[in-house]
């Protein structure tokens, strides 16, 4: 039984922490967002719908739409959806690979995974300009798009890993048995296996690729921004900080309407194993 | 078991770590290149690593990434732990919600989690000015910022490392006649130790990587070396930052050799 003593023992300390540093924080930034820029990094009221109106792209009187938000989210979610289905790609397969080595040569190639995957993500980015930088490709778009796929490809493969490691091959030698060809005996026999895994890795991938703005910034450029440059910069130069607040929970909302829709159809065992 | 792979499935994984590895090595084998603007090679130099531990920024924002990577872990490990043991140990109703709670930090993007944060700041800040006080953005606000973020490794480390093990055990120790804090210490963590050192460890890495979160709490007095990092790729590439960045490589591959090791022995329940 959880007593209030018990509670304050265990779950309290950390989850109060999280309550503090994260939850009222977001309220700040929701009451920030209905308030309007007075001076650089200063918000004032009266209380107003300006900041969410030009996230969606009208100017503050709601008299004109102009469609420059409108590309730069397009952008973002086609950009982070091309760099998912490139890391779909190169990292399916290897998930294969790796789970058909034995337990040595899986635990070392697991562990050259992990490395960078774990290896300072602006680092490995940056470590991206010296290679392309003769090539004169920096900044640009395929230099970002380049970016993304290398920094998110091992977050990819690990959680399909661990479900192509718990197929079961039996269905396969059964499909096989059965006549069927090839492509079919994989596609009805093991690609549904993996689909738990495919799912959490596209969305382990997708999400970061969506909010990044350090890919952007260092491999791009303006015009490549997307919605994270968007918001670094209402912090930064523009100092407009209900506008980014309201481009904050946009994309907040984004990310949080994919992971619910994953968690309907996964349930509550399927959003920890994502983590 | 070993499988067969095909052919094609190998080359294509080697391919892939080839990949992966290719900028980690180019950037180590820069960090020796002997030349300023180093496009091409000009011979084998250790001289940016001298380079490097001569600048005062340089050592300052090391010192600083290592008080707060130490003192955020110490604290989240604590915190972290105790939430790893209470989801454990208790059947709760409200667990869906706690787990998104836990969830949250690791889920919303970094960029939104730093500009809250922020923002947080600012708005205690401007309360506590109309009672005299103040404080500048720096090493306790990206304290407090780390903590934040690491929490939720460390208890979900420690709740998958407790997985498997019933009550039973505890209850046991009570039937020998051990008192509630003797059978905590000598049976459950114990058994929670490996998980709780994992999620440490994690706790650690993460906070030593971290650069978005940092770089919107930090205040421009204070800096770690992901955002000095950042601050020197904006201006323009440098050997000396390719050295800093070759270290911080060689320490994540030390940690995780490390957390590799400690997690290894992990025995069936």
């Amino acid at each position: 039984m959880l007593t209030v003593r018990r509670f304050f023992a265990t779950l309290g300390p950390g989850t109060l922490w999280l309550a503090a540093f994260l939850i009222v924080p977001a309220l700040v930034m929701l009451g920030y967002s209905f308030l309007t820029r007075t001076d650089l990094a200063q918000v004032g009221g009266p209380w107003t719908l300006e900041a969410w109106g030009r996230v969606f792209g009208y100017d503050a009187l709601f008299q004109e739409w102009t469609a420059d938000n409108a590309r730069v989210l397009w952008r973002s979610v086609w950009v982070a959806g091309l760099s998912t289905a490139l890391c779909v790609l190169m990292g399916y397969p290897l998930a294969f690979y790796i789970a058909r080595q034995d337990a040595r040569r899986k635990n070392l190639l697991l562990l050259l995974l992990i490395i960078p995957f774990w290896t300072n993500f602006l680092i490995r980015v940056y470590a991206w300009i010296l290679i392309l930088r003769p090539f004169d490709l920096v900044p640009s778009l395929s230099a970002t798009l380049l970016g993304m796929v290398y920094a998110f490809v091992p977050f990819f493969v690990l959680p399909v890993y661990s479900s192509v490691e718990k197929i079961d091959w039996r269905l396969l030698e059964a499909a096989q048995d059965l006549g069927a060809p090839p492509l079919r005996a994989f596609m009805t026999a093991v690609f549904p296996q993996t689909l738990p895994g495919l799912v959490a890795g596209i969305l382990l991938t997708f999400i970061p690729a969506l909010g990044t703005f350090v890919v952007s910034d260092i491999l791009g450029g303006a015009k490549t921004a997307m919605v994270g440059n968007l918001i670094q910069n209402q912090f930064g130069q523009a100092g407009d900080w209900p506008y980014g607040s309201a481009l904050s929970f946009l994309l907040m909302g984004m990310v949080l309407l994919g992971l619910w829709s994953y968690a309907r159809r996964a349930g509550q065992k399927g959003l920890e194993e994502l983590v | 078991m070993i499988r067969r792979t095909h052919p094609a499935l190998s080359v294509w994984a080697w391919l892939v770590y080839a990949f992966l590895y290719l900028p980690i090595i180019v950037l180590v084998v820069f960090s020796f290149n002997d030349s300023r603007f180093g496009a091409t090679w000009a011979g084998f130099t250790t001289k940016w690593y001298g380079v490097l531990f001569a600048r005062a920024d340089v050592r300052e924002a090391l010192t600083n990434t290592l008080t707060v990577a130490v003192v955020s872990t110490l604290i989240s490990t604590v915190l972290g732990t105790l939430v790893g043991l209470g989801l454990w140990r208790y059947t709760l109703r409200f667990r869906t919600a706690l787990t998104g709670l836990l969830v949250l930090p690791i889920v919303i993007p970094d960029v939104v989690m730093g500009v809250s944060l922020l923002m947080f700041y600012a708005f205690v800040r401007s309360g506590l000015e109309r009672l005299g006080w103040t404080f500048d953005n720096g090493f306790w606000t990206v304290l407090l910022a780390h903590v934040t973020f690491q929490i939720s490794y460390v208890a979900l480390t420690v709740r998958s490392r407790l997985a498997g093990y019933g009550p039973e055990l505890e209850e046991a120790a009570r039937d020998l006649g051990a008192t509630g804090l003797r059978s905590f210490t000598h049976v459950v963590l114990p058994l929670a130790l490996p998980g709780v050192l994992a999620g440490a460890l994690l706790a650690f890495t993460l906070s030593l990587d971290d650069f978005v979160v940092t770089y919107f709490t930090s205040g421009s007095g204070f800096s770690t070396l992901p955002v000095l990092i950042y601050t020197n790729v904006k201006r323009g590439v440098t050997p000396d930052i390719n050295a800093l960045s070759a270290l911080l490589v060689l320490v994540t591959v030390v940690a995780i050799v490390a957390a590799n090791a400690l997690l290894r022995p992990r025995r069936q329940p």
